[in-house]
C-alpha cells in the first residue's frame, strides 16, 4: 500500500482522501460502525492506524463509536468517527455532550438519501439541519462541506484544526458522490501541513471550563497528572463542578459555548466565490451540486452566473450571502434536499422573494448543469 | 496526656472534601461501596487517585466518583460510560480506568456496550451498583427488579424477569466477574483489589440498598433491614451449585463467578500493530 506522507499527485477516492487527511492532521484514534457510504473511511483507517501507533476500533454501534472517540480525545489523542444518516442520528446525544464538555472530535457524515434507511446507496444532502440542530438545547457546532476529493483531504485537516482550536465537535458534511468519486489529489508532504492542537493547561490554576471571558476557549488539561478534572455533560462551573440549579452558571456556560463559535464566524467560515463582480444572477451551492454549477458556468458564460459556494455550512456564512444579495436581483439555490439551505439564505439575505430553488431528491440523481442553466435563464428573462 | 492527632478517616485523602456532605440519601449503599473501593485502593498502596480515571454515566451510582473522588472523572451520558472508558484506556493505557454505574445505566440502556466490552476483554474494571430500581428518577422498574415487585411504573407488580447481569457478562467473556452485596464488605474490598490488578475486563456487581425509592415501598422498615435481607438471602456460588431452582428462588448468589487468564484488548491490539508494521515494512 502506498502511503502518502511524502506527498505527491495521486488518484484517490473521496473516502480514502478523508482518511489520509485525518492521518495528516494527526488523528490516531478512529472508532466507527459499518455503514454505506462511509465504510471506506473506516477500512482505510483500519489498515493505516496500526502502522502509525494509532488505534482503530469497530464498535458495536454508532453511539459507542462517538463515545469512545470522546474518551480518547480526553486521553489526548485526536479522534474521529465516520458515518451516514442513520448513524449520525444515533450520535446526536453525544454531539451535544461533546459541545457541553468542549471535547474536540471530528464526525464525518457522508450523506445519503433519508429519512430513515431511505435509499442507502444514493446521494442526498438532507442532513444539514440535523448537523445544526440534531442535538437538544442551545449549542453551536462547526460543519464543513467538501465538493471534491481534494477537499475531502483538505477540509478534513481543517476540520481537525478547527475542533482543536475551538474545543468543539466539527462535522464534515460530505455526501455520497464526493465520498465515492475518484479524482486527482495534490497531497502536500504531511510535515508541511499546518496543524493546530488544543491549548494545554499548564498550570493548576487555569480552569478547564471557563475563566476566558464570554467567548473564549479554555485550555484542556491532560488526564493522569493530578488535575482532578471533572468532565460532565451537566451544567458545570469553570472547574467542572456540577451545578444543576444555579441560573447564572448555566447562562454563563451555555452563552460562552455559543459565543465562542458565533462571534468567530468570520474566522471560521470559508467560501469560494466565482465571478461575483460581474454577475447577473447569483447561485448559492455546496457539496457535489457545486460541481454542476461549475459546469453550467463553463458551458454558458453568457448567463453571467455569480457563484457562491459554501465550504462552511455552520456557522452560516451570513455576511457572504448578504453581500451577494446586494449585488444580484435573483439567487438560485440548487439543493439535493427540499429547501434546507434555501430558508437560511432567505433569512440571511432578508429577502422574501427573488430566491429560486431547485430541489431534487431520490435515486441519488445530481442536479445537472443544464437544470441549473435553464433555471438561471428562466429567472433572467 | 500526650497530644493526639485528630482522628481522620483513611478515605478523606481520596475524597473531594468541598463537595461533602454527599447528596446520597441517608442509608444509601453508595457510601459503603465508596468505602470498600477506597479501602482496596489504600491497601494496594495508592496514596492518591492521580493515576486513575473514573468514568460514569447517569444515575445515583454515577455520582460515586463524580464529584466525590479527588481524581480525573468523566461523567458521560446515560449508559455510555463503558465506551467512553474504552476510549480513555486505549488512548492512555498507563492509567487505571474504572467505571461506576447503576443497574439501569449499565444493564439497562447501556447493556449492549457492557456485553461487548466483556467480549473484547478490554482492560477496565466496571463496578455495577445494583439497587434493583431506577432511583434517581423516582423508583421506576429496572431490568433487575425482582418479578412481582411494585414500583411506580409497575403499580400492579413487575411482570418481567430480572436480568442476571453477572452471568451475562461471564458468558460474554470477561476475565473476572464477581458479585457481592453491601453486607459483604470485606470480600467486596478484596475482590476490587484483585480486579484492579487484572488484565482484561473485570466486572463486579454489588447489590446495594435504595430504601428511599425501593425498599420502603416493598416492605423494608429501613435500609438496615435491607442489608439484613442481603445477609439472610445470599448464598455462595459454590453452595448455589448444589441447590435446585426452587431453592434458589429469591436468593442472591454471591462470590467470584469467573476468573480466567486471557489476553486483554490492549495486548491484542499490540499484536495487531506488530503484524501491521511487519507487513508494511
Amino acid at each position: 500500500m502506498k502511503t502518502l506522507e511524502e506527498g505527491g499527485r495521486l488518484f484517490l477516492q473521496g473516502g480514502i482522501a478523508c482518511s489520509e487527511g485525518a492521518i495528516a492532521a494527526g488523528c490516531r484514534f478512529y472508532a466507527g460502525y459499518p455503514i454505506t457510504p462511509a465504510s471506506e473511511i473506516a477500512e482505510r483507517m483500519a489498515e493505516r492506524l496500526p502502522t502509525l501507533g494509532g488505534t482503530f476500533l469497530q464498535m458495536e454501534d454508532e453511539i459507542a463509536s462517538i463515545c469512545s472517540i470522546i474518551g480518547a480525545s480526553w486521553g489526548g489523542v485526536k479522534s474521529m468517527t465516520a458515518t451516514s444518516g442513520p448513524g449520525f442520528s444515533l450520535m446526536q446525544e453525544s454531539i451535544g455532550y461533546a459541545c457541553m464538555t468542549e471535547t474536540p472530535i471530528l464526525v464525518v457524515d457522508v450523506q445519503r438519501a433519508g429519512p430513515s434507511t431511505g435509499q442507502a446507496t444514493k446521494c442526498a444532502t438532507g442532513d444539514l439541519m440535523q448537523a445544526r440542530w440534531g442535538t437538544h438545547g442551545d449549542h453551536e457546532v462547526v460543519a464543513l462541506s467538501p465538493n471534491s476529493v481534494q477537499e475531502m483531504f483538505d477540509l478534513t485537516v481543517r476540520a481537525f484544526n478547527l475542533s482543536e482550536q475551538y474545543r468543539v465537535p466539527v462535522i464534515l458534511l460530505a455526501d455520497e458522490i464526493v465520498a465515492h468519486m475518484r479524482e486527482t489529489v495534490d497531497v502536500p508532504p504531511f510535515e508541511r501541513i499546518e496543524l493546530t492542537s488544543r491549548r494545554r493547561a499548564s498550570r493548576r490554576d487555569e480552569p478547564p471550563f471557563g475563566g476566558v471571558g464570554d467567548e473564549g476557549v479554555p485550555p484542556m488539561p491532560p488526564l493522569g497528572e493530578g488535575y482532578h478534572i471533572m468532565v460532565t455533560g451537566s451544567t458545570h462551573d469553570e472547574w467542572g463542578l456540577r451545578s444543576t440549579g444555579d441560573p447564572e452558571i448555566h447562562r454563563k456556560l451555555v452563552s460562552r459555548l455559543v459565543n465562542k463559535i458565533r462571534r468567530h464566524a468570520e474566522e471560521i467560515t470559508d467560501n469560494e466565490e466565482q465571478n461575483i463582480e460581474d454577475c447577473r444572477v447569483g447561485v448559492v451551492s455546496y457539496g457535489c451540486v457545486s460541481r454542476s454549477v461549475y459546469e453550467a458556468m463553463r458551458r454558458h458564460p453568457e448567463l453571467r452566473i455569480g457563484h457562491l459556494r459554501l465550504k462552511t455550512i455552520w456557522p452560516f456564512p451570513e455576511k457572504a450571502i448578504r453581500a451577494l444579495a446586494e449585488r444580484v436581483k435573483t439567487i438560485v439555490i440548487p439543493e439535493m434536499n427540499l429547501k434546507q439551505i434555501y430558508f437560511e439564505v432567505q433569512r440571511a439575505s432578508g429577502r422574501e422573494s427573488d430566491l429560486a430553488p431547485i430541489n431534487k431528491i431520490g435515486g441519488g440523481l445530481i442536479i445537472t448543469p443544464e437544470e441549473i442553466a435553464s433555471k438561471v435563464k428562466e429567472v433572467s428573462s | 496526656m500526650t497530644s493526639q492527632k485528630p482522628l481522620r478517616h483513611f478515605s478523606r485523602q481520596y475524597l473531594r472534601e468541598e463537595v461533602l456532605p454527599s447528596t446520597f440519601c441517608p442509608g444509601c449503599g453508595a457510601g459503603t461501596i465508596i468505602n470498600c473501593f477506597l479501602k482496596a485502593v489504600n491497601e494496594l498502596g495508592h496514596q492518591n487517585l492521580d493515576r486513575f480515571v473514573f468514568c460514569s454515566g447517569i444515575g445515583c451510582s454515577a455520582w460515586i466518583p463524580s464529584p466525590h473522588f479527588k481524581a480525573d472523572s468523566i461523567h458521560s451520558t446515560h449508559g455510555r460510560a463503558v465506551p467512553v472508558a474504552m476510549g480513555v484506556k486505549l488512548a492512555r493505557p498507563d492509567l487505571k480506568v474504572v467505571v461506576f454505574g447503576g443497574d439501569g445505566d449499565l444493564a439497562g440502556i447501556g447493556l449492549n456496550h457492557l456485553v461487548h466490552a466483556a467480549r473484547r476483554n478490554v482492560d477496565l474494571l466496571t463496578i455495577m451498583v445494583n439497587n434493583m430500581i431506577y432511583g434517581m428518577t423516582g423508583g421506576q422498574v429496572a431490568p433487575t427488579t425482582p418479578k412481582g415487585r411494585r414500583t411506580t411504573t409497575t403499580p400492579y407488580g413487575n411482570t418481567e424477569y430480572p436480568l442476571d447481569a453477572a452471568n451475562v457478562i461471564t458468558a460474554a467473556g470477561a476475565a473476572y466477574v464477581a458479585r457481592w452485596t453491601t453486607h459483604h464488605v470485606f470480600p467486596l474490598k478484596d475482590s476490587i483489589k484483585k480486579a484492579l490488578g487484572k488484565k482484561g475486563f473485570s466486572f463486579i456487581e454489588v447489590y446495594s440498598q435504595c430504601h428511599t425509592m425501593y425498599g420502603r415501598r416493598v416492605g423494608f422498615k429501613n435500609s438496615v433491614d435491607m442489608v439484613r435481607w442481603f445477609k439472610d438471602s445470599s448464598v455462595t456460588v459454590s453452595r448455589a451449585k448444589t441447590m435446585t431452582a426452587e431453592e434458589l428462588e429469591g436468593k442472591l448468589v454471591i462470590g467470584e463467578i469467573v476468573e480466567r487468564e486471557k489476553l486483554g484488548l490492549l495486548e491484542n491490539l499490540e499484536l495487531v500493530a506488530k503484524e501491521a508494521t511487519k507487513i508494511h515494512d
